[in-house]
């Protein structure tokens, strides 16, 4: 099979216009006819199920917590992007199209992005309308701030809660719909498989989590936005319940997973404290606009910090190495999330990292709060400085912060063409979900934007022109026999994870996970690293099908529900191995030791590995099959990534 | 430290339920409240019995998945803290904690320290928003918002949802927490157009779906986890009657 990207011809700004101006509509009467699912209610979902319903089709939409409002976009703090060249300094949509290509090493789709960067205007727009009380100047205009990977002030926010104002602007437009009847929403359902008939999506199988029940939905069309899988790694900073088992069975059922192994490391969250840890706390990006990143320049004196006998605030000025502002002197502290994650990395290891771990470094306000004033600090970052205060126990304002990189986002995910269709026909694939706009790294303040520009501005185009197609296929039953048989499948499955009766708890066996993808297919990855992780994973698999341990209790079961996600993990965990394996080059968050410049920089291939790896399901006992979508660059020149 | 753990069990909304004591020793003095449980229910399992469940999920404060009453107070008796922030550093060794579901009439109990919140999301269906569709908005620097207002909008709108204000009143009020979602759209420009149908159509749905009515104790002011502030229930008030007057 070969990779239909399905790009429009013509140049790159006016690619998507002409799509629009092309596309097949559905009529008024016939969007009544036709009914869409959509998994997940994060930015991608609520906004995609809210547009669908206000356009008149049947939606019906699902989340696994208690209510829609509660999916993890609305734990992003520090921003959203968009051209609007508000601040006057040089921003354009070519500018926002050429850092987020450049932020993802070049590895993504010049057209996508493209369109990202145009659509970013509308959603700030759209969200204004809403009623999303982002920052203003006293003008009453709206204020910016910078983030890593830009030269501009493009950045929109509402205090350190961004992805909370935008989510609730989302779940007030699908209340909206909700209201009027055109959405019904169930909550507390999980996905357990996607419904494929005559080779078309056609509906879900779902866990009633209150219930233990299975149940049946059918539509016309799938959509999938149910996040990204960064917690093949246990300790995230994604939600608990974030998992990437949806995507994961429409991988099974034949649609692609693309650049698996593009897993992106924050570089500022809370170190690691002890093995009971349940997950890891971010420190949004923008503290790095006024924080400086240090670590002390004397080995010596780091050890004196990890045993406690001196202090961060001990060490004077001249003896703290700015490692950031040192080796990237352009971008200092805004330095891409991957350059920063790795630059931390090489300091610990080295011997310089701080905490009674070894295993952090600074991040200081001293120079801001001297510059500002506390006050000022406090209005920008307050909300920030009190989570450090309540995790940690120590003051920010006094002494500087300790951070250190963790797993946060994940830019592959399921294969999906221009349309955000993945190859299976009916299927599509929105937000963190797919793979499409970040390549190898995504920048800060970009995962808001692509959210709501697959739902609210991408989509309800996209999806038209595929039903357009299907108005004439009656409403699906449930009582076909795919839907039987996709039922029967999961049950098996539930019945062998509750017969296992082991003795280890699913948290003991993904927290086994957890330490091999951290150590072998984490920060650093090499050949030997990836072969020995594939094995391992491999024997974990195996042990967590005799050793899991499962409280066999009817109704809700929450030790069900992980179980049935750490199965999924245990799959994924091999794939993003295999992927790393395969991509003999370092690029953005993939970083292979073997292949970095002299001076420790990602070192890219683009002769053999400009291409997206999109893979194939062979069936549980064989190797994928791998598939390249070849990218071409025909409006930015391949570069060498310089942040100096 | 060793602590003793009294909570709150029971197998379905229909069923009886009853406190059951737990002794958890060697509990990590910078463990959250929610690993502490995670640990207890890491002991239940490998015992072979049920664990506890609970709601949690982002477990960052921000998500209001999460709550519980904690010796007598919603998220425990600690300001600004939801449950999942709470560390048991806050504790001493020899503690006994009392761990309940959110009582409310409102919030059925689904099992153990689970309820059902779903009455929170039916207020905000009510009108709980600004009705513009999917594009075809003015740009977003069209209508200038005065700061102070702006940023008193987003004081308001910072509310998670998880529906301490309930639990804490006496009489099972809603008003904090649709107080702040009328006063964040009637701050806006945007939001000011509807306001007057969204302040009526809110309160008759709360008075539908069995919320109680507010007495002033500011019980609800005291335990959100998120410092919201009563001043928005009275701009509600305000906006209520000048509706009510009008028509």
């Amino acid at each position: 099979m070969k990779l239909n990207s399905k790009i429009p011809s013509g140049p790159l700004s006016e690619k998507w216009t002409k799509y629009k101006s092309e596309q097949k509509l559905v009529n008024p009467a016939n969007k009544r006819k036709l009914d869409i699912i959509v998994v997940g209610t994060g930015l991608a979902g609520a906004s995609a199920a809210a547009s669908f319903g206000e356009m008149g089709f049947n939606v019906k939409v699902f989340c696994i917590q208690d209510s829609p409002r509660r999916a993890h976009s609305i734990a992003a703090q520090g921003g959203i992007n968009a051209a609007k060249n508000y601040a006057n300094d040089g921003d354009s949509v070519q500018r926002l199209f050429v850092d987020t290509i450049k932020g993802g090493d070049y590895r993504a789709r010049e057209a996508n992005v493209y369109r990202l960067a145009e659509v970013s205007n509308n959603i700030i727009d759209q969200c204004v309308a809403q009623g999303v009380p982002f920052a203003r100047e006293y003008s009453g205009l709206l204020a910016n701030r910078s983030f890593g990977g830009a030269q501009v002030s493009r950045t929109f926010y509402a205090k350190g809660q961004t992805g909370q104002q935008l989510l609730l602007g989302a779940y007030g437009a699908l209340s909206k719909e909700i209201e009027r009847g055109t959405v019904k929403m169930y909550a507390r359902r999980e996905m357990m498989d996607v419904v494929i008939v005559d080779g078309r999506a056609r509906g879900i199988i779902v866990r009633n989590l209150v219930t233990g029940e299975l149940e049946r939905y059918s539509a016309h069309a799938v959509v999938i936005a149910t996040g990204g899988y960064g917690r093949v790694f246990f300790l995230s900073t994604n939600a608990m319940s974030s998992n990437g088992s949806a995507a994961w069975q429409c991988y099974k059922k034949g649609a692609f997973m693309a650049n698996p192994c593009f897993t992106q490391i924050h570089p500022t969250c809370i170190p690691v404290h002890g093995d009971y840890q349940s997950k890891l706390t971010l420190m949004s990006e923008s503290l790095r606009n006024d924080g400086r990143i240090w670590v002390p320049k004397d080995a010596e004196k780091a050890r004196l910090i990890r045993e406690g006998k001196i202090k961060a605030t001990d060490i004077p000025e001249d003896e703290r190495d700015y490692y950031l502002e040192r080796r990237y002197p352009a971008f200092g502290n805004l330095v891409p999330r991957d350059v920063a994650s790795r630059a931390a990395k090489e300091r610990c290891d080295a011997g310089y990292g701080v905490n009674n771990t070894g295993r952090a470094v600074y991040l200081d306000f001293k120079e801001a709060i001297q510059r500002l004033g506390k006050q000022a600090v406090e209005e920008k970052y307050g909300n920030l400085f009190e989570m450090y205060e309540r995790i940690v126990d120590e003051n920010p304002y006094v002494t500087p912060m300790m951070i250190y990189p963790a797993v946060h986002y994940t830019m592959g995910g399921l294969w999906v063409d221009y349309e955000l269709q993945t190859t299976v026909k009916g299927l599509f694939a929105a937000g963190e979900a797919n793979f499409s706009d970040h390549g190898a790294n995504r920048l800060g303040a970009s995962a808001l934007m692509q959210g709501l520009s697959d739902g609210y501005f991408v989509l309800p185009y996209t999806m038209q022109n595929y039903l357009a197609d299907q108005i004439n296929v009656s409403h699906v039953s449930t009582e076909l026999p795919e839907f039987e048989e996709a039922e029967k499948a999961v049950k098996q499955k539930i019945t062998k994870i509750l017969s296992i009766n082991g003795d280890e708890t699913v948290d003991m066996i993904h927290r086994r996970l957890g330490r091999i993808m951290w150590e072998k297919v984490g920060m650093s990855r090499t050949e030997q690293g990836l072969k020995e992780a594939i094995e391992e994973i491999r024997q974990l698999r195996e042990e967590f099908w005799q050793r899991v341990k499962v409280p066999n209790t009817e109704g809700m079961n929450n030790e069900l529900e992980k179980a049935l996600r750490v199965a999924d993990f245990l799959e994924m965990g091999e794939l993003i191995a295999r992927d790393a394996l395969m991509r003999n080059e370092s690029c953005g968050g993939h970083f292979r030791a073997e292949y970095q410049t002299p001076d420790g920089e990602a070192q890219r291939d683009d002769e053999h590995y400009a291409f997206v790896a999109a893979y194939e399901y062979q069936g549980a006992d064989n190797e994928p099959l791998l598939h390249k979508e070849e990218l071409k660059f025909e409006n930015v020149e391949l570069k060498q990534r310089n942040y100096k | 430290m060793n602590i003793k753990l009294k909570i709150w069990r029971q197998r379905n909304a229909t069923s009886k339920g009853k406190f059951v004591e737990y002794q958890l020793n060697d509990v990590p003095a910078e463990a959250s409240f929610l690993e502490m449980l995670d640990i207890l229910n890491e002991q239940l399992v490998l015992k072979g019995d049920d664990p506890v469940t609970f709601d949690h999920d982002c477990r960052e404060g921000i998500c209001g998945a999460c709550g519980l009453y904690i010796n007598g107070h919603p998220h425990g008796k600690f300001k600004n803290t939801t449950t999942c922030q709470l560390h048991m550093r806050k504790f001493k060794d020899g503690d006994t904690i009392t761990v309940e579901p959110w009582r409310s009439e409102a919030f059925p109990i689904i099992k153990d320290l689970m309820v059902d919140r779903s009455a929170l999301d039916k207020l905000i269906q009510a009108g709980g928003y600004i009705s513009v569709h999917t594009g075809g908005v003015p740009d977003a620097n069209a209508i200038p918002v005065n700061k102070h207002k702006a940023d008193l909008a987003m004081d308001a709108a910072a509310c998670i949802g998880c529906g301490a204000c309930v639990a804490a009143c006496k009489n099972g009020s809603a008003m904090l927490f649709v107080g702040a979602k009328v006063s964040q759209f009637a701050l806006l420009p945007q939001g000011e157009i509807e306001s007057e149908d969204r302040v009526q159509k809110m309160v008759a749905r709360m008075d539908a779906l069995g919320f109680g009515s507010c007495s002033n104790t500011y019980a609800c002011q005291a335990e959100c986890p998120k410092g919201i502030s009563v001043s928005n229930i009275a701009r509600m008030n305000r906006h209520f009657f000048a509706a009510k007057i009008k028509k």
